[in-house]
């Protein structure tokens, strides 16, 4: 009896915010039982405000984000410049560009001549705001948007730019955004993990992702992202082997945790009761998960509003669809990346399948989202990792035109979880090349999410080799006016 | 009774957290020391609370006032010259305690908006540091270790060798008694996988059981030391420190072909090179007078950094990049020092200023190299500059590499080209920030760069390492093989012996080894062998309450840790122990079971790497540390079990536990395959189930099964036996799993219930424990 008062001890101290929790300090989620050893080895025994609790109350519990992946053009979807149709083909003025630095690409043009958009632009909702017609879908529910025009980052190519939005950071192994928020609030249901993963891929040209970009980093492996697919295996060996059901598979269990436990009772270490539980949810998972990626049995009404690809599994439609089943069930962090957007030439064959790909199912995500009540707490991020050049790329002519990378700005949107719905903010200079108002960069996005999901982000940080880190570095401002 | 103590328990918990807001932890409140010691007391705090504005960083002090040196604590304060930061012996007078103490917002100290506040315990400690007359110390990781002479112990009994003098003495110091040996079946088995990292063989079980000699323990060390896997295992440390990889590592990702500077890392550690060597080689085998093919190979370690193969990329901005990795792993691999840090500004706790950071910088900044060489269609294995190796250079110099056909090899090096270009300081740590030009040297908080003593190159930068003055080099490399056996250094944090590092647990005991090590030639076996056959590390791992309670992390290491085997340990242990361990050595990188669509979904379908080509036959087999590294998707088994990133150097894992380990060791191919291989080798002799199920365990879990394991085996078997009666087909199916040809003739209910309680066995939690 002894043993088990003190180890009760142990464990509590493991996991010290259990004190905290009973005095009620904050409705807060739960660390996660996936995350068992969420509260060991984290920021430190002098870090004043325990882990698993908001520092603040905020609506949004749950995110998810789409990442366009490869940059998706500014200058045709968000950012209305009728000016370059104006000044087809004339030069970038240098005035203008103020000797930015470009990428390998264009840097040695002779000529940077400005191309306006081949797609037409109009204003939606009450709001007003104005969208391109590549995207009919998300113009339909502006009102529930907020539009960011003055989005701008430091990296120039994909690599860098991409890390830097997921991570905080362009080199170096950082732990991603969702590992942070794993880290920081746990996960809501104890059988799945708080942090997934959703890849797919559009028919344009694609830039690759890399594990780094849901990597832990220096955190506990515990937050990583778990990649997951709308397929039979939806988890790396998820399923039971062949010629192995469920009846066997608990009888298997079912002896292992009693030889385990006679381990126990040789050696007392707390880790072999922890190793046993991690085989029963293990179990458990192996019913949850499949029962949420199969989404066979989601009704047609729903099907058709993310649009027939959604029947496909690994589509961005079908990832969509996915995403709204796991935050629902609580998964923290839902990350999906879409493959597809780097338009350096023939921009204008490319870009509508890519918007075809993801006007509908990212407006029915949100729909979705709202008409189960869900919306205001589910922060919904969509965008990519800088903007596009608004001169051509290669040779211009009246029908096609390309653009490079650019840095400087690009329009990204967020719904639901306590953001201003129905605005735009943000502006840009006549040429979509400099930003004129109210400025968001990287970490300034960064520290909003934190805040919006209800963080300081200057208090959310880890001590590693000397350092606190934060997702923010030293850097970010919360964006007050986009707050609802 | 129970419930009733528990829910006190419950309240006193409860209570105690609310009384001690910023001790979560519970461990008991620490009484302050008598004499308060500058760097184990005092420092601590100061650089984790006040050097941030307060430290060496001159950009950034605030106030004009530094406490990282005496000087600056005690001279007057510059908006009020009557007042001092510290008054030696008067905290009352000293502006640091006050402030510290003030609960006025406009003075109070650390400020609000900082975050960071002293617990009460931190502020007894500067008040009584203070008090007795504030005295500062040099930081003691930048002194260089002497000798120190053994403690005196009771339990001199227990007692094999010098390192236990410093652990029993500090074992003693807490009223604890150490544990005694370890039963010789889970002794033989941790020190099996911490040499070899393989399980002992059967007949190496039954050899060391059955050897009652007094030189038993010492001649298994010798066998296993001797054995080639030894080196194998030790790369694996070696590879996480040196990012090796088998692929470039950035979004598009093609192959490189470094393995043959792994088989020589593997080489070296067998041919136990002195560590000294071992480092020359790898820093400056390109520089040496006498320098060889292998010389140069070893120079590897400094390209095996990412590079780039993304289109349109500034080629100034990589190059850079890869200049900046080396100069980092520089400092934490050699140094365990955070030298990142001082890359964009002066460094905010250690004495490394930024003008330094590219001092030591300019070492590495000479290679004829490109940024970007080309795109992955181009697909460059080995960016220049480069060697080629030959069938002859294979056979005449350099026998340890596993070429595997007739085509050279190409493996990245260093070379320098002395005046290709100057180093600058760079601001804020951008590329094209150039200012002053700077020339090599480095930090002289550490030692002295004397160029009449050192040369102005790399090969001068290793001997600066290896300078009989030089206060880490040998305590980092000492406390990283300590450990690789306890799984936690002399110092915790093993990449960090600044400012802002954890302390040693056992100073005393990490200079000795430090200093023993160098006066025996650098010998990596002998320090090995030091600590393998200490009483220390051969204690059996059982705990109490008595010392869960008074050490629950065992810092005084009165037990051993129980410890989770690694990655590569767990897939070698699997693999070995049912029979199906190829045992090659080196090689091109092998590409085991893995679904094709991890690689193919991430990538941009460029290049060679966009699908998983997965291997067949033999190559199913290889040791974990040949699995091919795909830096962009990385193995998910291994990452599952924290193998390190391979994205920089690392020096140090976590072991956590979670559901997809489990899920991996339940489900996944090479776990399932090895147990029906095994179950067809058991089922192919004669002897009874009981028989069996013994020889399977003692392989599995390297001990004799007990009898009420074996109670729970037996009816387990039968259970299993009956269900797969019921449904035959599913015994064939479940017996249907790998590559590995099935045995002919097999009955296929009896293989199949044998294989369940194998690979019941594999996923008990003891299996991949050393206990």
């Amino acid at each position: 009896m002894e043993k088990e008062f003190f180890e009760h001890r142990l464990n509590i101290n493991r996991r010290h915010f259990l004190g905290k929790m009973a005095m009620g300090v904050g409705g807060a989620a739960l660390g996660s039982l996936l995350i068992p050893n969420l509260f060991k080895g984290s920021g430190g025994a002098s870090d004043k405000l325990p882990l698993g609790i908001k520092h603040f109350a905020s609506k949004a519990k749950r995110i998810i984000m789409l990442t366009q992946n490869g940059a998706p053009s500014q200058l045709e979807s968000f950012d209305y410049k009728p000016k370059l149709n104006e000044m087809f083909g004339q030069d970038l003025p240098d005035s203008i560009r103020q000797g930015q630095r470009l990428t390998g690409m264009t840097a040695n043009q002779k000529h940077f001549p400005l191309v306006g958009s081949k797609f037409g632009f109009n204003q939606y909702g009450r709001s007003g705001t104005w969208v391109s017609d590549l995207f009919p879908n998300i113009a339909k529910i502006t009102d529930d948007i907020c539009v960011i025009k003055s989005m701008h980052t430091d990296a120039i190519n994909h690599d860098p730019a991409l890390t830097f939005l997921q991570t905080g950071a362009q080199q170096g192994n950082r732990p991603s955004m969702g590992s942070w928020l794993s880290y920081g609030l746990g996960s809501e249901n104890k059988n799945l993990p708080a942090f997934c993963v959703l890849l797919s891929k559009g028919s344009g040209n694609g830039q690759g992702v890399y594990s780094k970009l849901w990597s832990n980093g220096f955190l506990d492996s515990t937050h990583q992202g778990i990649q997951l697919s709308a397929s039979e295996d939806p988890i790396l060996y998820l399923n039971n082997p062949k010629g192995m059901d469920k009846v066997q598979r608990k009888k298997m269990l079912d002896h292992l945790a009693e030889l385990n436990n006679l381990g126990y009772a040789e050696f007392g270490d707390p880790e072999i009761h922890s190793k046993i539980q991690q085989y029963e949810m293990a179990f458990r998972m192996q019913t949850a998960v499949p029962e949420i990626t199969d989404i066979s049995k989601e009704p047609d009404h729903i099907t058709k509003m993310y649009g027939p690809d959604s029947m496909i599994p690994g589509t961005y439609a079908s990832n969509c669809l996915l995403a709204r089943k796991l935050s629902e069930s609580g998964v923290r962090f839902v990350q999906l990346y879409h493959q597809g957007w780097d338009q350096h030439n023939r921009l204008v064959t490319e870009m509508p399948k890519q918007a075809m790909d993801v006007d509908k199912a990212s407006a029915a995500l949100i729909t979705d989202l709202k008409q189960r009540g869900l919306l205001d707490e589910t922060l919904v991020i969509w965008g990519g990792e800088f903007g596009r050049t608004n001169y051509c790329q290669g040779k211009l002519t009246k029908e096609n035109y390309g653009r490079d990378h650019h840095p400087r700005c690009f329009s990204i949107f967020m719904a639901g979880g306590g953001v201003k719905a129905g605005t735009s903010y943000g502006k840009t200079d006549e040429f979509g090349y400099n930003i004129v108002e109210n400025p968001v960069h990287i970490h300034d996005l960064h520290a909003t999410i934190m805040h919006l999901m209800g963080l300081d982000h200057e208090k959310l940080t880890y001590k590693y080799l000397g350092r606190r880190f934060r997702l923010t570095d030293v850097h970010g401002h919360v964006v007050k006016d986009i707050l609802a | 009774m129970r419930v009733k103590c528990l829910f006190i328990g419950f309240v006193i918990m409860l209570v105690s957290c609310k009384n001690n807001n910023s001790d979560y932890t519970g461990i008991p409140k620490k009484k302050t020391p008598k004499i308060v010691d500058y760097n184990f007391d005092v420092r601590p705090i100061l650089s984790d609370k006040c050097f941030n504005c307060h430290g060496p960083d001159a950009n950034k002090r605030s106030g004009d006032l530094r406490l990282d040196i005496e000087e600056g604590a005690l001279k007057a304060l510059k908006d009020n010259p009557n007042k001092h930061a510290i008054v030696k012996g008067k905290p009352d007078e000293s502006e640091v305690y006050l402030r510290i103490m003030s609960k006025d917002s406009t003075i109070q100290m650390p400020p609000a908006e900082s975050h960071l506040e002293l617990t009460e315990y931190e502020i007894k400690i500067i008040k009584k540091w203070i008090k007795q007359g504030a005295e500062y110390q040099p930081h003691w990781a930048f002194i260089p270790p002497s000798k120190p002479t053994l403690p005196e112990v009771k339990n001199e009994f227990w007692v094999k060798n010098e390192i236990d003098y410093f652990t029993l003495d500090k074992i003693e110091g807490i009223g604890l008694e150490p544990n005694s040996v370890a039963e010789k079946e889970r002794l033989l088995k941790r020190v099996s996988f911490d040499l070899t990292g393989l399980p002992p063989t059967i007949e190496l079980q039954n050899q060391f059981i059955n050897d009652s000699s007094e030189k038993a323990y010492e001649n298994l060390i010798d066998t296993l030391l001797s054995r080639k896997q030894y080196g194998e295992k030790m790369a694996v440390h070696w590879l996480d420190v040196a990012r090796y990889a088998d692929s470039h590592g950035y979004q598009d990702d093609g192959p490189r072909t470094m393995w043959p500077w792994r088989d020589w890392v593997i080489h070296a550690f067998n041919k136990n090179y002195p560590y000294d060597k071992f480092i020359r080689l790898q820093l400056a085998g390109d520089l040496l007078p006498k320098k060889t093919i292998e010389t140069v190979l070893a120079t590897g370690f400094n390209r095996n950094h990412k590079i780039t193969q993304e289109g349109g990329v500034i080629d100034e901005e990589y190059r850079v990049e890869y200049v900046t990795d080396r100069t980092n792993t520089f400092g934490k691999a050699f140094l365990g020092l955070t030298f990142e840090c001082a890359k964009c500004h002066d460094h905010k706790y250690d004495p490394i200023s930024q003008r330094e950071y590219y001092q030591t910088f300019a070492f590495f900044d000479k290679v004829p190299e490109k940024g970007f060489f080309g795109a992955i269609q181009k697909g460059s294995l080995a960016d220049p500059p480069f060697i080629q190796i030959t069938d002859k250079m294979v056979k005449n110099q350099l026998p340890f590499i596993n070429k595997k056909n007739s085509d050279d090899v190409r493996v990245m090096v260093m070379k320098d080209s002395a005046d290709i270009r100057t180093t600058h300081i760079l601001d804020r740590g951008v590329y094209d920030g150039k200012t002053e030009i700077v020339d090599f040297s480095l930090p002289k908080a550490i030692l002295e760069f004397d160029t009449s003593k050192f040369d102005k190159n790399r090969l001068g930068l290793v001997e600066w390492l290896l300078d009989e003055e030089n206060p880490l080099t040998s305590r980092v490399f000492v406390n990283r093989i300590w450990q690789e056996f306890f799984g936690k250094g002399i110092i915790n944090t093993s990449g960090d012996f600044g400012m802002q590092g954890d302390l040693p647990s056992h100073s005393k005991l990490l200079d000795w080894l430090a200093v023993d090590f160098k006066e025996n030639g650098w010998d990596i076996k002998r320090l090995i062998k030091q600590i393998v056959t200490s009483a220390t590390y051969t204690q059996s791992t059982v705990v109490d309450s008595k010392k869960l309670e008074a050490d629950p992390e065992n810092i005084y290491l009165s037990r051993m840790n129980r410890m989770r085997l690694n990655a590569e340990m767990i897939r070698d242990h699997v693999l070995a122990s049912s029979g199906l361990l190829n045992k090659e050595i080196g090689g091109p990188s092998v590409r085991p079971y893995q679904p094709d669509k991890l690689w193919s979904t991430a990538s941009s379908s460029r290049g060679l790497l966009s699908r998983y080509v997965q291997d067949h036959g033999h190559k199913l087999y290889r040791r974990g540390l040949y699995t091919f590294i795909k830096r962009t998707v990385l193995p998910p088994v291994q990452t599952t079990f924290d193998a390190a990133a391979r994205d920089q150097c690392e020096v140090k894992r976590h072991s956590t536990s979670t559901p997809l380990q489990a899920l991996i060791m339940l489900n996944g191919p090479t776990v399932l395959e090895s147990a029906r291989v095994l179950s067809e080798k058991l089922n192919d002799d004669n002897s009874s189930l009981e028989e069996k199920i013994k020889k399977a365990f003692k392989r599995i879990v390297c001990r004799e099964i007990r009898t009420e394991e074996m109670g729970i085996l037996l009816n387990y078997y039968q259970v299993q036996k009956d269900l797969f009666k019921q449904e035959p087909e599913n015994a064939e199916k479940f017996i249907e799993v790998g590559e590995h040809p099935i045995k002919k003739h097999r009955n296929v209910i009896e293989v199949a219930s044998l294989m369940q309680i194998i690979h019941t066995l594999y996923n008990m939690e003891e299996t991949i424990i050393k206990s």
